[in-house]
């Protein structure tokens, strides 16, 4: 086998991320339909696509906007769904702590679950590659490029069949969230969360600035947290016995 | 233009979190708890938002009823899902059962 260029490793970074494009490209088309059945304008729903880059958390804003929420809830939302990114390059950050500032700066904004599922392999796989970077800069702007389109595509939807905001579109972001959320469930503590999250998140849906949307998951990652210590100790007092 | 400030914000608290790590390097540590933490938090927030549009879809009181197509495809997604865990699939089935259920079974 040839020796990878910064070239031949960017494109397999690319390569290698073709099933998480494809993944995500009706999520991006879903978000700019969304965002034409909404208070939004187009060019805002581009420039979000644009610039924050995080899909769930797009979602999730657009829905909020839509619902009336104020401007330091969506932040601090943001904040919350976004802080898992965190982790990620922490993971990640003995294999990038060598390159240039700019160079940390744009893989850093482009980090995604995706990107991160794709650099996790690739890191065990070739933990001393010397073109890395560049097979993380190919992973990270192809989905990057990807979600722009799909987002472009989703808004001209929305604008070509104006009509479809009068049918209950915004269905649509319940239909894809609970698509999202399900599988997860197999695992108790995750369904005691969802389950505790749901009922006080509908208890509390008229507290204002949607503060009952951070109470109920404030009481749903609780209500997680503490099954999955009840698990842990029960493992414990398994293996003791 | 105040969407457009949201907006910027949003992007500013995403890159930082994003970014803060790889540029300001080890200096950064989580905790094994907020670690915990953070895994059931898109479980929470994305129930969370979806509950109370499903079972109160007029802002009003609840709604659990057969004439509600929020909750029929809802359940019928979940149902889905549960099943066939293929998210594309489960998407298509709710969007088809909720504008069948509005436009064929209610006002049919």
């Amino acid at each position: 086998m040839s020796q990878p260029t910064r070239f031949s490793s960017f494109a397999a970074g690319a390569r290698d991320t073709i099933p998480m494009i494809v993944g995500a490209a009706p999520f991006g088309m879903i978000f700019g339909t969304l965002v034409g059945a909404g208070p939004l304008a187009a060019w805002q729903g581009q420039l979000m696509s644009m610039t924050v880059f995080a899909g769930s958390s797009q979602f999730i804003a657009a829905g909020l906007v839509a619902g009336h929420a104020g401007v330091l809830v969506i932040w601090l939302t943001t904040f919350i769904v976004n802080l898992r990114h965190a982790l990620y390059a922490a993971t990640l950050l003995p294999h990038v702590a060598h390159l240039p500032a700019r160079w940390r700066w744009t893989l850093g904004f482009l980090m995604t679950d995706e990107t991160f599922a794709v650099m996790n392999g690739y890191y065990s796989r070739q933990p001393d590659s010397p073109h890395g970077h560049w097979y993380f800069l190919g992973s990270g702007l192809s989905m990057y490029i990807n979600w722009q389109i799909w987002t472009l595509v989703g808004l001209l939807f929305g604008a070509v069949f104006p009509q479809l905001q009068s049918l209950g579109l915004d269905y649509a972001m319940a239909a894809t969230f609970i698509a999202i959320v399900v599988p997860q469930l197999s695992r108790l503590p995750q369904l005691g969360a969802a389950l505790a999250a749901g009922l006080f998140a509908y208890l509390l849906k008229d507290l204002p600035y949607k503060l009952g949307l951070m109470s109920a998951v404030l009481v749903g990652v609780s209500v997680g947290l503490a099954l999955l210590r009840g698990q842990a100790s029960r493992t414990r007092e398994g293996q003791a016995a | 233009m105040s969407h457009t400030w949201m907006i910027l914000g949003m992007a500013a608290v995403t890159v930082f979190i994003k970014a803060a790590i790889f540029v300001l390097g080890g200096r950064v540590a989580f905790p094994p708890l907020l670690q915990q933490a953070l895994g059931f938090v898109p479980v929470t927030v994305l129930t969370a938002i979806v509950v109370p549009m499903v079972l109160a879809p007029h802002g009003q009181g609840l709604e659990l009823s057969w004439r509600n197509p929020q909750l029929v495809a809802s359940v019928v997604a979940v149902l889905v899902c549960a099943v066939t865990r293929r998210q594309l699939l489960t998407i298509g089935v709710a969007l088809l059962v909720f504008f069948g259920w509005q436009f064929g079974v209610l006002q049919g």
